[in-house]
């Protein structure tokens, strides 16, 4: 083994940049992974919930007698059953607005009522069946524009958590649906507008969407023994700890939460989901209990924000955007959950990558009477590009300049104030820009077919900012063989961070990356991580891991020098444990923590000197070829390119950027949470369609370019949501280069397409 | 509850089970035997997460009802995994990166194990074809193609 004594190895380890294939790979081909989906417990029972039909109501009545009497049932819980172990059932990341069990009445159609415990499942899934409830049905509100200035509402006061200090001016405000305003001011739009040359505006809106990971919702309480282990498909362990404790108002070490791996989260499974119900259950049965959705309940947990967008934007003679406007309305749901987060991270970067000076921005977590809107991989920025990176397409073609010169004159570059103030760093929107134009070949001319069937082509990019400012902890525990693990509160739900981690701890401590066992999140266990969400795990873990290896370096080092064995004298710790301890024994533990900085932005202005640790970007290019006679349409090709500062792992980053790419393909031309009077009509796998082999392009090319984060881990930073930002936009833009329409909602069909053929004429190069 | 009682073999061994009629198929699977390698995602036929082999053909077992595999050889993704080494497929998926959540993993390996069986010269269009009722909310299917491709080899020569 290589020196041990060093804090950096002499030589790099090469561990970093290598595509290994992932540490868990032959327990997931051989169908032996653990999930929580494949777990019971002794004496486990099963729970079914009993949901509400209607999506805004209050309960009169709720007949739980006929469920009770079912052979095999254990117990039927409503609301009131809850308060007996948990005196206020509310939770919620942002807002402590969601009841454990409706209370006293209903807020969307599908929100859980009551629930029934029994030893299968099927006979709890029967029992439900037969419980009933009696609502005095009261108008809902479903429209996100509509809502926000409504006179039905959807909660009668604001709820703010006390863990977000910028929300706490909200606390009691009435009489409205608003849950959040943020709003952002950059030089001054009004008279940037008043003397532009041109002045364009666009309303866009996009659809709600669901995640459906294929491993639906689960989770397993066991309080049997006075304190209490969740074992849950949760992307944020610790933040279930902290919630839990807070509801139950135990000390946090009396609450164990334990993650496997997960079938799939996408920022569905984050914050608290079933767990507040488990362990309510749990506690009244004094056994542990299992709740399992179906892939249809998935659709009444959380879905992604559909969105209205208003987009303005002034240009000068020379092609330059002076200001920019936007206004976006978010459809939250009945509850909050992470949606005023959304709302803001989302409106930082609402203007898109562009160097504009005046930027105005306002954006609105607005509740609806509909399934719960939370966090969906992009956390707002692929919506909010659909709208911007379609109104700069249309803004390009009437100005009558190439859709990528345009994009090109405007760029925001490394070393320029963003809408923010904040200043671009380690950002390659232009990289992203270039490797998107050349491998679509912008610079060749497309054949662009006559007769039936149109061609066209079309490109985007976007840019998000990161939740800030988060914190992550992590272990490394070297063993007395010379084998190490790594604790660490990551959730691996398909991602790979467990081999990405395990590959920046090895670079450090010159070790085999498929050598270190990777603890998965046992909050009894693993120190703090703010969670798996938002493309923050490779930079944020990824540099407490560095740290922690790095502390563990200086431990050995401290140890040789204790022992006084000369620097560079090559003992791997293994030999110097053993000199300590005169046996093989003892440990030595290296601890990493991070929190980058950050500059809280200004409530009226939203200018801040440090906004996000890093800047996501990803570029996309789309051809389409459509017949104009029925509106068909195919994809024939995809290229998107991400910024991902460097690649730990190039191969597992290939499998990211495709899927994502993949995921907000089906977002763009087929998924679509279809409501009517608020009742959602799709909810299932045969009738909400997710991307399949068949819907992949033919060319579909994923790539990477390389920034070199300064301050992430090697140079990484996150990339998970890169590739979800612009292919909407680029597809519709394609879209339109094809017939000459635009269509200004998502999703992307051929109904909307031939509808929009017939509605203005084909043949037409109108840009409106 | 009242059962019935079946006789089918699952991965090779004669099994005997009691089963309430209504009993799924990858329920007594996952619960009664505990293979908990075939993975239920939708419950209702669309995802292909719950594929099994029945009498050496791909079906959905969440579509069927146990007391249908009376008299039937079942083989789930155990069955097609060997204690020392990973079969051809399982490889070239871990080599191809063919897998995240690993969700869809056993689903997609016991089809295309199927689809290889009966035609180890699969070009990559057929290969889309037999897999595209199998769904993957992960990879974006890049790598999957790939991997299936790769393991034909093996296919190609067990045939030979
Ligand atoms: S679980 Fe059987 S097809 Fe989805
Ligand atoms: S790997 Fe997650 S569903 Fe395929």
């Amino acid at each position: 083994m290589a020196s041990q004594t060093l804090t950096t190895p002499a030589m790099p380890a090469g561990q970093v940049g290598r595509s290994i294939p992932r540490l868990e790979a032959a327990a997931k081909v051989t169908g032996r992974a653990e999930y929580v989906h494949n777990m019971s417990l002794p004496g486990m029972l099963h729970g079914k919930i009993f949901r509400s039909v209607i999506p805004h109501g209050k309960i009169k009545h709720l007949d739980l007698d006929a469920a009770r009497a079912v052979e095999g049932v254990f117990l039927v819980a409503a609301i009131d059953d809850i308060r007996k172990v948990i005196a206020h059932p509310y939770y919620g990341p942002a807002f402590h607005d969601q009841p454990i069990l409706a209370d006293g009445k209903v807020r969307y159609a599908g929100e859980p009522v009551a629930v029934v415990l029994a030893d299968e499942a099927h006979i709890a899934e029967e029992a439900a069946g037969l419980i009933s409830a009696e609502y005095e049905e009261l108008p809902g509100v479903y429209d996100e524009v509509e809502a926000h200035g409504a006179q039905v509402f959807v909660h009668d006061e604001l709820k703010p958590a006390a863990t977000f200090p910028d929300l706490a001016h909200l606390l009691g405000r009435r009489d409205t649906n608003v849950a959040l305003d943020f709003q952002l001011r950059r030089g001054d739009a009004d008279a940037a507008f008043a003397a532009a040359e041109h002045v364009f505006e666009h309303h866009f809106r996009t659809q709600p969407t669901m995640h459906t990971p294929l491993e639906p919702f689960v989770s397993i309480a066991d309080a049997s023994g006075g304190s209490l282990t969740l074992h849950t498909a949760s992307q944020n362990p610790s933040f279930v700890r902290i919630e839990i404790a807070r509801l139950l108002g135990w000390p946090e070490n009396r609450v164990r939460v334990k993650v496997p791996y997960l079938g799939g989260g996408f920022g569905g499974k984050l914050y608290i989901k079933l767990e507040a119900l488990v362990t309510a259950l749990s506690l009244i049965a004094r056994r542990p209990v299992k709740i399992s959705l179906t892939m249809q309940e998935q659709f009444f947990m959380v879905m992604r924000h559909a969105a209205t967008i208003r987009i303005k934007s002034g240009v000068d003679k020379s092609g330059r955007i002076t200001a920019r406007s936007c206004e976006v309305w978010w459809n939250g749901g009945a509850y909050a959950d992470i949606g005023p987060r959304v709302t803001q991270k989302a409106g930082f970067t609402a203007a898109g990558p562009y160097d504009i000076d005046n930027v105005e921005l306002n954006s609105y977590a607005v509740y609806t009477n509909r399934t719960p809107a939370g966090a969906l991989r992009g956390f707002g920025a692929p919506q909010t590009c659909w709208a911007y990176e379609t109104h700069t397409d249309m803004i390009a073609a009437k100005l009558g300049i190439d859709q990528l010169a345009f994009r090109r004159m405007n760029l925001l570059h490394d070393g320029r104030p963003q809408a923010t103030g904040t200043i671009l760093r380690d950002a390659a929107i232009d990289k992203v820009l270039d490797r998107v134009a050349e491998r679509m070949n912008w610079g060749t001319p497309l054949e662009r077919g006559t007769g039936r069937i149109r061609r066209g082509r079309g490109i985007a990019i976007g840019f998000k900012g990161i939740t800030a400012p988060t914190t992550s902890v992590a272990m490394i525990n070297l063993y007395a063989d010379g084998s190490c693990g790594l604790y660490i509160g990551t959730v691996d739900m398909g991602q790979g961070s467990d081999t990405c981690m395990a590959q920046i701890a090895a670079e450090v401590l010159n070790l085999d990356a498929e050598s270190i066992k990777v603890i998965h999140p046992d909050t009894d266990v693993t120190p703090y991580d703010m969670g798996t969400l938002g493309s923050r795990s490779t930079f944020h873990m990824g540099t407490a891991v560095r740290l922690a290896a790095l502390d563990a370096n200086q431990k050995i080092a401290a140890l040789a020098e204790e022992l006084g064995v000369p620097p560079n004298s090559n003992l791997p710790f293994s030999e110097l444990l053993r000199r300590k301890y005169r046996m093989q024994a003892g440990n030595i533990i290296g601890i990493g923590s991070f929190i980058p900085g950050y500059d809280k932005p200004d409530q009226e202005t939203g200018q801040s000197a440090n906004v996000t640790p890093f800047w996501g970007v990803g570029g996309s290019g789309a051809e389409v070829e459509i017949d104009i006679e029925t509106g068909e349409f195919k994809v024939t090709k995809l290229v998107n390119v991400a910024d991902v500062g460097a690649a730990i792992n190039p191969k597992l980053l290939a499998a990211q950027l495709s899927g994502a790419a993949i995921m907000q393909l089906g977002f763009t031309t087929s998924e679509n949470m279809l409501y009517r009077d608020g009742q959602l009509t799709n909810g299932s796998f045969a009738d909400y369609k997710i991307p399949c082999l068949l819907d992949m392009p033919a060319v579909f090319i994923n790539e990477f370019v390389e920034s070199r984060q300064h301050d992430g881990p090697f140079g990484a930073k996150g990339a998970g949501e890169s590739t979800t930002i612009a292919v909407s936009p680029a597809i519709g833009n394609a879209i339109a280069d094809a017939i000459g329409v635009r269509l200004m909602d998502l999703p992307l069909t051929a109904e909307a397409i031939h509808g929009a053929i017939l509605a203005a004429g084909i043949g037409g190069d109108d840009e409106h | 509850m009242p059962t019935l009682p079946i006789d089918c073999t699952v991965n090779g061994a004669a099994t005997h089970l009691d089963v309430a009629p209504r009993t799924i198929l990858a329920d007594a699977l996952r619960q009664d035997l505990g293979l908990t390698g075939t993975h239920v995602g939708c419950a209702h036929g669309s995802c292909g997460a719950c594929t099994i082999l029945l009498d050496g053909a791909a079906v959905r077992s969440c579509l069927m009802l146990a007391v249908q595999a009376a008299g039937h050889a079942i083989t789930t993704i155990e069955g097609l995994s060997n204690p020392d080494a990973l079969t051809p497929l399982q490889a070239a998926f871990r080599k191809h990166g063919a897998l995240q959540c690993g969700f869809c993993t056993p689903g997609m390996i016991v089809t295309a194990h199927a689809l290889l069986s009966a035609n180890p010269d699969a070009d990559a269009d057929t290969i889309r074809d037999m897999l595209s009722g199998n769904l993957c909310r992960c990879t974006g299917y890049i790598s999957i193609i790939e991997a299936v491709l790769d393991a034909r080899a093996a296919y190609q020569e067990a045939r030979a």
